[in-house]
């Protein structure tokens, strides 16, 4: 019986259940621990509970499997990519937040067991980075891209599907830690020997590993994707120098996805090889070799950096020059930074180890190298200014994030040059002067972009637009809680606090350990404000509705079909004569016209693999952390089935008739003859349904 | 895209497979694509097997270990393999008799198992010789690096037998086609990395 326990269960224990601990030894301090996780374990489970009574209670299972899980329509895996990040973003927001929490009283001792900090930094970087930040970026390129471009989808839309079930399977697994505890406590970048099983034995690391392998199988798929589709869908007459820099910006972070991902997929399957298998990459004895580790980790990692930026960096693009009333200023430049920036994130990575051995020249170059990044950065940030430069600048939403970007972007980039020194990076690595700055970059940069080109094509997606109070209570406390929370972190770094501290000794640091508390708490508040946004623009749908599907006067493609757009985007497709094919249509009065004829649309039909490839995976995972072999082998088996299954499958696509398209294309059309165009300065208005009144046609801005 | 250019590098269908043709525009490309992704990860495992050339922590090493006749064997069947592959896309390319494709893949698939077979071999004997990936740095490098090509080619030898599957069910359509298209690229593609395999774990290692 107990033979075939162990079979079933591996080495899934009771002690794997997050109040066990807390109820063998009732001390006060363990008991606020278990709390806290209990707590957070029974928020999984309920909250899993909840969605699966609500959908029963709505019936909306056929609705969900149909619509939405089968689909391989690249809007729908869009949004679907962005719920995976906001769900994963509120998560480690939350922990944030009880890091910050516990450092505010952490002089001297704090509630927080060293083990449970440990945990919590971990799991904030790694769903920061690989189930926050990836998935968003994703998402937001899965649905923008295809329309800039003129596509009706991606090239691949099944291994679209396919990208969006490895992450969701990634980020279930790191939810389900929770649950069955505990996760690793080697950080996000998982360092050996630490994470070696002598010294991290238990299920945490092989949590880590294999969540963020799925990640990066998600991602290196993404890449291919989202290059081909680039390469080879664009509309007749989209050359790559009239793509909107969004475009660019997801063609050069795709190329990055290719090349840098591999290195950590290599780098995670050899600590799984050391740690299931007894190899000997990187361990301390019998010739193992950690620096080989780091090498591996930062070719990816310094790669991924730009693969978060560059996306945020397009969407900036877009906003400034929409909400300027303005063509971007330097677009050749930007194309020019931005396939710069891209080239030259493959050689800077040894800046993330300058004090792990290496000859004093060799970190010199590498220095250079980092601070050349500097320059394209810069013509960037310029051709943003001189973008608002003499422009009717509005400040919406998106724009308040952009200007709030600019300026702390700015900054994070000073501080970023400072470090690429190796003599001052002596003073300051592993201190949280770094933590404040790779915040500084990555909050300001990518998080602002990402949020900001939420609410900017969110009216695109969903043919409403956000709540505009909530809206800009979110996005100015995001730029206050950001400020306070890691401003106060340079001091702490230059005052010598190492990061990843639990607690301290040194009452110096607490009157700055407090104001990054109250920072956490305003950041927490944005986040509280982003749901209320939600919440309230749902509420009021119909009054904020923009179904011609251009409330902010648009340039580029996207803002042409309707709001949403019909699952095949365009009735044809267009013919691009110019960048920014939009404009000149709408001021040349050739915008909302009939076509001459409608034609038959092949789209790819619905499969069923994506969603099996979820579940395969994820029990294929699950089984692989606490060793029950039988689900792996089985899980495996499975997978293979479905994808060899798959090959036979010969209809993979489906007619809309050229009747349907007419007909959707023409009510779509009398609804913009009935709408009133509204001007620039009416656009936050409710009177805004999608249709703006052109300057040329004599419109007063 | 006129008739003549090329729609993706590597042998081209050709237009007298019209829907194929098409189709493989954006499949082949894709699959180059992945390929040079895939490159990497080769890459790095040899980047790690010469930074652990010198791990051997006492263990046995190259010398002890390599057996170049069998190695040397192992390159000529899979060069052999690439090459009747070679007259399997031919054979496709100019629509010749289904017996023609059929036979050249098959010999491509014996000559695959055959190199597998003598690899396992290989193993057997380095294991024989206490040449196990447990033992140290060098050897872990070296199994992870030449068995990850040999999963390739299992990888490699299951889809042929997956398209025969397909071709029995559908007859040579264009899904077989463009899958025997991309096929072909992953197996010369196995080809040079295992010349860069036995240039630099075997010879390499010896010197």
């Amino acid at each position: 019986m107990s033979y075939f326990l162990d079979m079933l269960l591996g080495r899934l224990d009771w002690d794997a259940l997050p109040f066990w601990k807390m109820l063998q030894e009732p001390t006060t301090f363990n008991i606020i621990n278990g709390t806290i996780v209990t707590g957070a374990a029974s928020m999984v489970v309920l909250g899993g509970l909840a969605l699966v009574a609500l959908i029963t209670w709505f019936g909306k299972w056929r609705v969900l499997w149909s619509d939405w899980l089968t689909s391989v329509d690249h809007k729908k895996i869009g949004i679907m990519f962005i719920v995976v990040a906001f769900v994963m973003l509120a998560r480690a927001i939350i922990e944030a937040v009880f890091m910050r929490a516990q450092q505010s009283v952490g002089l001297g001792g704090g509630f927080l067991s060293a083990e449970h900090f440990g945990e919590f930094f971990s799991t904030h970087g790694t769903i920061m980075i690989f189930f926050m930040a990836m998935p968003f970026l994703t998402g937001v390129i899965n649905y923008i891209m295809p329309l800039q471009i003129g596509a009706r989808d991606l090239s691949f839309p099944v291994m679209n599907s396919i990208s969006l079930a490895l992450t969701a399977a990634g980020a279930v697994l790191v939810m389900v830690s929770l649950v069955l505890t505990p996760f690793s406590t080697g950080g996000w970048s998982g360092y050996p020997p630490f994470t070696e099983s002598p010294y991290s034995p238990g299920a945490g690391v092989d949590y880590w590993i294999w969540a963020v392998t799925l990640s990066t199988l998600s991602s290196t798929m993404t890449g291919i994707n989202f290059a081909v589709t680039i390469y080879k869908k664009r509309a007749p007459g989209m050359h790559l120098m009239r793509m909107p820099l969004f475009c660019w910006t997801a063609l050069t972070t795709a190329i990055l996805m290719i090349f840098g991902m591999p290195p950590l997929t290599v780098a995670t399957a050899l600590l799984a090889l050391d740690r299931y298998l007894d190899f000997h990459f990187f361990t301390t004895d019998l010739g193992g070799n950690m620096m080989n580790y780091v090498n591996l980790f930062w070719a990816f990692g310094h790669p991924e950096v730009y693969i978060l930026i560059l996306p945020a960096f397009g969407v900036f693009s877009e906003i400034f020059s929409t909400f300027s009333g303005k063509r971007i200023y330097g677009y050749k430049t930007l194309v020019i930074a931005t396939i710069s920036i891209a080239a030259l994130s493959f050689t800077v990575w040894l800046h993330h180890f300058f004090t792990m051995g290496q000859d004093a020249s060799i970190n010199a170059v590498f220095g250079i190298a980092t601070m050349l990044i500097g320059i394209p950065t810069g013509v960037k940030i310029y051709d943003w200014m001189l973008t608002m430069y003499r422009g009717r600048v509005r400040l919406t939403i998106p724009m308040v994030y952009a200007i709030g970007f600019i300026m702390l972007f700015v900054i994070g980039g000073l501080t970023g040059i400072i470090l690429a020194n190796p003599s001052i990076d002596y003073q300051v690595h592993n201190t949280l002067f770094l933590v404040a700055h790779f915040h500084n970059m990555l909050v300001p940069g990518m998080l602002f972009g990402m949020l900001a080109g939420y609410n900017y094509w969110f009216p695109k997606a969903f043919g409403y637009r956000l709540n505009e109070r909530w809206g800009y209570r979110a996005a100015y406390s995001w730029i206050i809680g950001f400020i306070l929370a890691f401003f106060p972190l340079y001091a702490l770094g230059l005052l010598g606090m190492p990061r990843r501290t639990v607690a301290f000794l040194e009452p110096a640091y607490l009157p700055w350990t407090i104001v990054a508390g109250i920072g956490a708490l305003v950041v927490l508040f944005a986040l509280f404000s982003l749901i209320m946004q939600l919440g309230v623009s749902i509420r009021r749908r119909v009054t904020y509705a923009v179904p011609i599907g251009d409330p902010w006067d648009g340039f580029s493609l996207e803002w042409s079909t309707s709001s949403p757009p019909p699952e095949y985007n365009f009735p044809v497709i267009p013919q691009i004569a110019s960048r920014d094919p939009f404009r000149s249509e709408k001021d040349s009065g050739q915008a909302y016209q009939r076509p001459e004829e409608y034609g038959n649309i092949e789209m790819p039909a619905n499969s069923a693999l994506g969603p099996v490839l979820a579940v395969v995976s994820f029990l294929m995972t699950f089984g692989l952390v606490w060793y029950m072999w039988w689900l792996v082998i089985g899980s495996g088996l499975m997978g293979l089935a479905a994808l060899v299954g798959r090959s036979f499958v010969r209809r993979t696509t489906r007619i809309i008739s050229a009747d349907e398209v007419r007909r959707t294309h023409e009510s779509w059309l009398d609804q913009v003859a009935r709408a009133k165009a509204i001007t620039r300065a009416d656009e936050r208005d409710t009177t805004n349904q999608g249709l703006a009144a052109s300057p040329v046609e004599g419109a007063v801005q | 895209m006129t008739p003549t250019t090329n729609r993706h590098p590597g042998i081209n269908l050709g237009d007298m497979h019209e829907e194929a043709s098409d189709a493989c525009e954006s499949l082949v490309f894709g699959f180059w694509v992945f390929m040079m992704s895939d490159l990497i990860i080769f890459a790095l495992l040899f980047a790690t097997y010469v930074v652990m050339l010198g791990g051997t922590a006492g263990g046995p090493g190259p010398h002890e270990l390599y057996e170049m006749k069998s190695a040397f064997l192992e390159t000529m069947l899979l060069l052999a393999s690439s090459f009747t592959f070679g007259m399997a896309s031919l054979a496709l390319k100019y629509d010749r008799t289904k017996g023609q494709l059929l036979g050249w893949l098959v010999i491509t698939l014996l000559l695959g198992l055959a190199f597998i077979g003598l690899e396992l071999r290989d193993f057997h004997l380095m294991a024989s010789k206490d040449g196990v990936p447990s033992r140290s740095g060098f050897l872990s490098a070296f199994y992870a690096l030449v068995s990850l090509h040999g999963l390739h080619v299992t990888g490699a030898c299951l889809w042929m037998l997956v398209l025969f599957g397909q071709m029995a069910v559908h007859g040579l359509d264009t899904g077989v086609k463009t899958g025997l298209l991309r096929l072909g690229i992953l197996w010369h593609f196995l080809d040079i990395v295992w010349i860069g395999i036995f240039s630099v774990v075997y010879l390499g290692g010896l010197v």
